[in-house]
């Protein structure tokens, strides 16, 4: 086990660096208009569920958590691809 | 923020740089971060049983998050993952049902904080003495590199010895992992540290990989980074079966969860990407401090009955 790797060198750093401020702001605009837009239609639906329909309330937690994993990988994947082609 | 289902009061902002941190932590060290997440939900005014379901379905999203970046730098024993999933489940169905228990006995609450606070300061006890002494050994025995900017994925552990006499348990079915580099380990081996992962993960919550990650290099013998990344692997699939087991009985507030995934998202890759400057003990020796931070939480809320 002694793969070495070539550390990233003080330019790539500071590029990568501005890379991620920036996607953070987009990031945190998409954020807050998911939380006012899904969030709020969400709320009611999911409580009651929980209340009357128990196992499909769960089934929705999975679907919703990994649904939303997948959703936000590829944002943020899709955010540095388009940053860092700029960058270069 | 309201959120209906636990009927509780939590700034959207708080959960968010929650999951962001513990998305680091967890994309770092392979842990689900419940010994942060379910203190922090709890200091916020969630009741014990919530704080545990609802952190396991955070986790579920995390854990994709940091699973697929792990894959992507080789990082993950897909063989491995799938067989520790079956005792994990297992583990975290018996554990989950002892909730239960404690929640009709009343004494919920006081009796998770107590298991937590011991479990979490005998972990960070062992693994601060094993990677000391991994890390002494190794100055002693080699000078460092000098090789400028390099880092390297180098993995010796103090503890080995014992981990080699555990892979010469010859108890039928033997299996191989070449992806981690053990030529034969017995099933039930595997199968009962994964149990005892998935007992944690459903009586604690999270997904128990401040015990699993360790358990993974220490008894099974897999190297840190891949420990790391199998065990997040694992965690999908073991934290989803614990979110719909811990969801039926009413445990889980979707919503907290899903606004805490916001922020780990991305607090995950930053935290997969970052172990590739990192040898294995000294990740092991940074993951340290954060059971005691858990720990520390615990004894605070437990004692003062204060929010943080």
């Amino acid at each position: 086990m002694g793969m070495a790797r070539v550390a990233p060198t003080k330019k790539e750093k500071t590029k990568t660096l501005q890379a991620f401020l920036v996607e953070l702001a987009i990031y945190g605009v998409f954020v807050t208009g998911y939380f006012f837009l899904v969030l709020h239609y969400l709320a009611g639906w999911l409580q009651d569920l929980h209340l009357h329909h128990v196992k499909l309330y769960a089934s929705m937690t999975i679907v919703l958590i990994i649904g939303q994993a997948v959703f936000l990988e590829s944002v943020t994947t899709w955010l540095l691809r388009l940053l860092r082609g700029r960058a270069e | 923020m309201f959120f209906p289902i636990s009927n509780s009061h939590i700034s959207p902002v708080y959960l968010v740089v929650i999951g962001f941190f513990i998305g680091i932590l967890g994309g770092f060290f392979g842990v689900g971060g419940s010994f942060i997440a379910g203190p922090a939900l709890r200091a916020v005014g969630l009741d014990w049983n919530f704080a545990v379901g609802t952190d396991l379905a955070h986790i579920v999203g995390k854990s994709v998050v940091a699973a697929k970046r792990h894959r992507a730098l080789g990082n993950v024993d897909l063989k491995l993952g799938l067989i520790m999933a079956i005792g994990t489940m297992g583990g975290a169905e018996v554990g989950a049902q002892l909730i239960q228990m404690l929640k009709r006995a009343g004494n919920v609450n006081f009796v998770v904080s107590v298991v937590s606070i011991a479990i979490y300061a005998s972990i960070s006890s062992f693994m601060i003495w094993e990677a000391w002494r991994t890390l002494h050994y190794q100055k002693k025995r080699r000078p460092r590199s000098k090789v400028p900017g390099t880092a390297a994925k180098q993995d010796e552990s103090s503890f080995s010895h014992r981990t080699q006499a555990i892979q010469r348990l010859k108890i039928w079915p033997m299996i191989s992992l070449p992806a981690s580099g053990v030529k034969a380990i017995s099933l039930w081996v595997i199968l009962l540290v994964s149990f005892i992962g998935g007992l944690f993960s459903g009586f604690l919550g999270g997904g128990a990989g401040y015990i699993r990650m360790p358990m993974l290099v220490y008894v099974l013998g897999i190297p840190t980074h891949l420990a790391v990344g199998t065990d997040l692997f694992e965690i999908i699939i073991s934290a989803s079966y614990g979110t719909f087991s811990h969801a039926v009985k009413g445990n889980v507030d979707i919503l907290i969860a899903l606004v805490m995934h916001t922020g780990a998202a991305i607090g995950a890759q930053i935290g997969a990407i970052s172990t590739q400057y990192f040898a294995g003990p000294k990740i092991r020796m940074a993951f340290v401090p954060l059971p005691l931070i858990g720990a520390a939480i615990v004894i605070y809320t437990l004692v003062t009955g204060h929010k943080l």
